[in-house]
């Protein structure tokens, strides 16, 4: 909302040395939002003054031009009273017309300083101008000619045009509709500096009678009140005053048309959306009604809208010709040949309107104001007015009929404590604040002993609830009078353990050297294909948008690699090529066909609605995933580097489960989008967590990120809920340890861990571990087999164990190793 | 050592008169002074204090000698060894001083080598901000809680006073999901978890919830569809604005240091009434004369916009099953994103969400 400064001082009697910055901060401080404040003209400066042309003389020109060479009679403003000479290359206007003249010395919007310059072979001494080059509109066709009564040759034109303004410009919020009026602005100014207010809606009207257009509402409830009048004779072509165009400009409307800038100008000042019928093109009574299943209309923007039997409708004999409260139809607008002007000033339900509005995806000026809440006692007011400033500007009559259906809601009333707005702001507000607080935002209040009940005023449809009268209280008191209280919460239990260990997930991963970032949800099927999801891979069943911000990304994820795959391909075409990255969030997994139920909001859900609601939340379990790209040990003068693989991020799976006290074990696996033979699925006890390894080279390809490059995935919500909470404190042996190594030939598709696992099985209670320290592959190991060479520790818990008792200890491990896998012993 | 040798001259053993002992003391204190490393000590102890060196075979002899003589030799030579054998100690612990001496100035090496063979871990600075709002809350007793971002239609709206007519439900662009009819939405605000923390626990209620929300903005510099939030929410007897006040004073002190706290102003969310919104006092500037007036954090304000808050809407503590006669309760939120940028001059929000390393690489451990 904008708000000139001299309009709003037209009602609220503001002392006159009150700066804009202490008035926007006022109402700020009231609740009315300063956007931004403008000081139109004030890049202007005179001698700028009416004039009378006095002779003007044509002369064409070799460039095909005419200009007018003439004399514009100043008053004394040129010091001299002699007329002055201006060379003028505009044809609107004739001897006699009043017009502005910019003498020399003045300066123009833009820096445009004035002159006298020879031009044409005259010395031109000033310039006559046109609203645009006064910054008054964008019309440029000619200069601009004042009415014959505008003033006397001398007159000063920044009075007179209200050249200059400042203009405040507000974010209203939704609860204060009444502030999107010039009415309701002032009213809050006059409260602001506690200064007379005189509403611009309180005039006398005449009364209803039957003899004014017929109106018939049919949805009472949708169209509580219809004001309708009309006025004849009226002039199509009559141009919009200066100071009324000037206003509609300063507040972000262009001038139309006098018909249409009157009805926007009343609903600018007054709140109250108007709407104007071409009476000429009305066929029989209008009549209110909600629209019919299927019935169509062509809405003043051109469109053809499907209308919904939700929709009010203004109908006549013809058919609809308007969305009640939210645009006109095309079939009755006022053009530039109307004579005939039916106004109707008619309140109509917020809600519908919003509904409607939202519908037909509909914003207007007019939407905007009655979705929100609109003063409904102001109808004959808002209508009396148009119809004056019609006649005044636009000539013709009033007509005598005045229609008014219907009648304004009766005033709410609510009811608090007295002492309810010092308990609910902590501030010392005495009753009689209170009282005079609530007069003071127009509510008229009793009291009784300890309770209070104010009649709301009809412009304030938000004031519903006791906590809204202690908003109103509140902020006319002050908000900066809150005290600052810190309130004592009951002892705490701190972090739950989960959200310790999500931290400590992170710091982690982070000391591992890997860095966090954090992706948007978003992907498409293509990054599904990207990663070689098969068909029924269930992470392809995702959960989708309705309103994606890119079509190529309408689903929820179900993966955090592809968000991480585009952050290891960003870093690198940033040049940065050896990456460790990690991402810690949830993933989404729809539950099929399970609604979230809309709840009613008198009282809580039961168990039953509560049980039923979370059942339809999508499952969203928090996932870790990480991924290595480049050199995992760079090169250096140290010697050479080594690039990141399939182990690296399989190791570091193992030092995230070792920081939550787990064991992790690895399986190989083929899951997409891993290399086949070189991924791991990642197990703590027999329950899966995620998988690791190296990419397959299509998806490293797909994504653009370098061969080789190694991911994690793991469910990190599964692997919080598995740390150990308690751990137990060791019971270990402080006898000396035997050391044995073994080394097994097997067939080459044994798995490491799988023979660690047989021989620590095989070795017994005294073999406290096990550990692969050489794989061999060449020859001497023969074709298809390997040589995994294992150092074996003892220990008893209660002696030094004897030479014999590690020798048959290594003795069964290895017998074991041979009698289930084949393994001999490499002497 | 020999036995005793009665058949022996001892006349004929001169090794062990006295100017012969002399002599070999003479020689192998001499050698153990010439010795100038370790490895030529060595050598002179195998020369004269090793099992072939002459004192060690003039040892031998002194069996055969007669008892007189025998003693006065043994004691001759006795002494000598100690003697040989207390310098060689002396010199060899010389020489290992120079020894260590040598190595640490042969050892030097160049310090300023490059040593970035690893790469440099960071979590992001969004996590980090998030836990230390977290931790000044549960430093008070609060707790944090959560909730899922994929939410019910009816707790991000309804149940906070944002029914479906509401107009300030458009205010907020929500992604809605498929199909339509099982009213889901990515969350708009962290405000469902107020609501389900009333719906499923008692008063009093103190909790603090950071959290991830969206809104189908545009992506530039100030705007992303996704972004984080904190909200706190109370729920007690006799809570009040007061309460309020002073806790968004102690946050902002606590994260941006003492003297720096907060205003209010007159707003309107559907969740709170009255409602608030709150400015933190510029922690550059401090308002003060003459720097606000070039301050670009503030941009010459003083203050900064920070987030909203009020007292809860009963209407929501009804639907949520509190006792709207008994407690009160206040709630706030703001953006843990925008203050990430202008508590560390982030200038593009972009940046956060991009995953460039140098990004997160530079907030160090903790914020
Ligand atoms: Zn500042």
């Amino acid at each position: 909302m904008r708000a000139p400064v001299s309009w709003i001082r037209e009602y609220a009697d503001l002392p006159a040395d009150v700066p804009v910055e202490e008035l926007a901060a006022r109402l700020t401080a009231l609740g009315l939002k300063l956007e931004a404040i403008e000081r139109p003209g004030h890049d202007v400066t005179g001698p700028l003054v009416v004039g009378r042309v006095l002779t003007m003389e044509p002369e064409p020109q070799k460039n095909g031009k005419t200009i007018n060479w003439c004399t514009v009679d100043v008053g004394d403003a040129n010091g001299t009273g002699e007329p002055q000479g201006i060379v003028c290359g505009a044809h609107n206007f004739t001897v006699g017309d009043l017009v502005v003249v910019v003498l020399p010395g003045g300066v123009l919007p833009g820096g445009f300083d004035i002159s006298e310059r020879k031009t044409y072979g005259h010395l031109s001494a000033g310039m006559i101008c046109s609203t645009r080059e006064l910054g008054l509109g964008d019309d440029h066709e000619g200069i601009l000619v004042l009415p014959a009564n505008a003033g006397e040759p001398g007159d000063d034109v920044f009075e007179l045009l209200r050249l200059r303004d400042e203009v405040i410009e507000f974010e209203i919020n939704p609860d204060r509709a009444y502030a999107l009026s010039l009415r309701g602005v002032s009213r809050e100014a006059a409260l602001a500096y506690g200064v007379a207010f005189h509403d611009p809606a309180l005039r006398d009207t005449p009364p209803a009678d039957d003899k004014g257009y017929p109106v018939v509402v049919d949805d009472p409830e949708g169209c509580p009140v219809f004001v309708a009048r009309t006025v004849s004779g009226f002039d199509p072509t009559a141009p919009t005053p200066d100071w009324m165009a000037r206003r509609l400009l300063l507040c972000g409307q262009r001038s139309i048309s006098l018909a249409v800038d009157v009805t926007n100008y009343v609903m600018l000042e007054l709140g109250r959306p108007i709407h104007g019928y071409d009476a000429d093109k009305l066929s029989g009574p209008i009549r209110v009604r909600r629209a019919g299943e299927g019935e169509r209309l062509t809405t003043l923007d051109g469109v053809d809208r499907e209308l919904s039997i939700e929709d009010l409708v203004v109908c006549d004999d013809s058919g609809i010709i308007g969305l009640g409260g939210v645009m006109g139809g095309q079939t009755t607008e006022m053009s530039n040949t109307t004579t005939r002007v039916l106004i109707e000033a008619a309140h109509w339900d917020s809600r519908s309107m919003f509904r409607t509005g939202r519908r037909h995806k509909l914003t207007s000026e007019a939407g905007k104001r009655n979705e929100r809440g609109v003063d409904p006692t102001i109808c004959e007011a808002a209508a009396d007015r148009v119809a004056e400033l019609l006649v005044e500007w636009g000539g013709g009559t009033i007509e005598p009929g005045v229609t008014v259906v219907g009648h304004p809601p009766e005033p709410r009333t609510v009811t608090i404590p007295i002492d309810l707005p010092a308990r609910v702001t902590g501030m010392d507000i005495a009753s009689d604040t209170t009282i005079a607080n609530l007069e003071a935002v127009g509510c008229e209040v009793d009291v009784a002993a300890d309770t209070l009940t104010a009649t709301v005023p009809p412009w304030r449809p938000d004031l519903e609830d006791p906590f809204d009268l202690v908003e109103e209280v509140a902020r006319i008191v002050g908000y900066e009078d809150v005290p600052s209280v810190l309130p004592q919460a009951p002892a705490g239990g701190g972090l739950t353990p989960e959200q310790a260990l999500r931290r400590r997930a992170g710091r982690t991963l982070a000391g591992e050297g890997y860095v966090e970032v954090l992706s948007f949800p978003f992907v498409g099927e293509a990054d599904f294909d990207r990663l070689g999801l098969d068909g029924d891979d269930p992470r392809r069943t995702a959960l989708r948008l309705a309103n994606p911000l890119s079509n190529e990304e309408p689903l929820m994820t179900t993966t955090l690699l592809p968000g991480l795959l585009r952050s290891v391909s960003r870093n690198i075409s940033r040049g940065t090529t050896d990456l460790a990255l990690f991402e810690t969030s949830p993933v989404t997994f729809p539950r099929d066909g399970v609604a979230a139920p809309i709840l009613p909001v008198d009282r809580p859900p039961t168990k039953q609605e509560w049980e039923e609601l979370n059942r339809a939340i999508p499952d969203q379990p928090l996932h870790l995933a990480f991924a290595a790209s480049g050199d995992r040990d760079r090169g250096g003068w140290w010697g050479k580097g080594r690039a990141a693989g399939w182990s690296d991020v399989i190791q570091t799976a193992r030092v995230l489960t070792d920081a939550f006290g787990l064991e992790l074990s690895a399986r190989a696996s083929t899951l997409a989008p891993w290399h086949p033979g070189r991924c791991a699925e990642l197990f703590l006890g027999e329950t899966s967590i995620g998988h690791a390894g190296e990419l397959h080279p299509k998806v490293c390809r797909a994504f653009g990120v370098p061969p080789r490059t190694s991911v994690a995935e793991i469910d990190l919500d599964l692997l919080i809920s598995r740390a150990v909470r308690v751990p137990k404190a060791p019971g270990f042996s402080s006898y000396p340890v035997a050391k044995e190594d073994v080394a097994l030939v097997v067939p080459e598709d044994l798995p490491a861990g799988t023979l660690a696992a047989t021989l620590l099985e095989g070795a017994g209670p005294l073999c406290e571990s096990v550990r692969l320290f050489d794989v061999y592959t060449g020859p001497q190991a023969g074709e298809g087999r390997k040589s995994l060479a294992f150092a074996l520790r003892f220990r008893a818990p209660d002696r030094t164990l004897t030479e014999k008792e590690t020798a048959a200890a290594r003795a069964a491990a290895v017998a074991l190793a041979e009698q289930r896998h084949g393994a001999q012993q490499r002497s | 050592m020999s036995g005793p040798n009665s058949e022996y001259d001892p006349v004929q053993v001169t090794p062990l008169d006295e100017e012969h002992v002399n002599a070999m003391r003479r020689q192998a204190l001499a050698a153990i002074a010439a010795a100038t490393d370790l490895d030529a000590l060595k050598q002179v102890r195998a020369e004269h204090a090793g099992d072939r060196s002459p004192l060690a075979l003039a040892n031998r002899e002194i069996g055969a000698l007669p008892p007189q003589a025998r003693k006065d030799a043994g004691q001759r030579v006795g002494q000598t060894r100690g003697a040989v054998s207390q310098a060689l100690a002396v010199r060899q612990a010389e020489l290992e001083v120079e020894a260590e001496a040598r190595m640490l100035v042969e050892e030097t090496v160049d310090v300023t080598l490059p040593w970035d063979r690893t790469t440099k871990g960071a979590r992001h600075p969004i996590t980090m901000l998030s836990e230390r709002i977290a931790d000044v809350f549960v430093a008070m007793g609060w707790e944090v809680a959560e909730g899922p971002l994929v939410e019910a239609e009816w707790l991000n709206f309804d149940a906070l006073n944002l029914g479906p007519d509401h107009p300030a439900r458009t205010m907020q662009d929500t992604f809605w999901t498929e199909p339509p009819e099982n009213h889901l939405v990515l969350r708009t605000h962290t405000s469902p978890v107020q609501a389900r923390t009333m719906i499923t626990r008692t008063p009093p209620i103190y909790v603090v919830c950071p959290g991830r929300v969206f809104r189908t903005d545009e992506y530039d510099a100030t705007h992303s569809p996704m972004f984080h939030q904190v909200e706190g929410l109370v729920i007690d007897e006799g809570i009040s604005m007061a309460h309020l006040k002073g806790t968004l004073d102690h946050f902002a002190e606590a994260i941006f240091g003492p003297g720096i706290t907060t205003r209010f102003r007159p707003s309107y969310f559907p969740f709170t009434e009255p409602s608030a919104e709150v400015d933190l006092r510029c922690f550059v500037c401090r308002g003060q004369s003459p720097a606000v007036e070039d301050c670009r954090t503030c941009k010459g304000e003083g203050w900064i916009e920070w987030g909203g808050c009020g007292v809860v809407n009963p209407r929501v503590l009804t639907a949520c099953g509190v006792d709207k006669d008994r407690y009160t309760g206040f709630a706030f939120g703001m953006g843990i994103d925008r203050t990430l940028m202008f508590r560390h001059g982030v200038a593009d929000l972009r940046d956060m969400f991009e995953g460039d390393v140098r990004f997160s690489t530079a907030f160090g451990a903790e914020l």
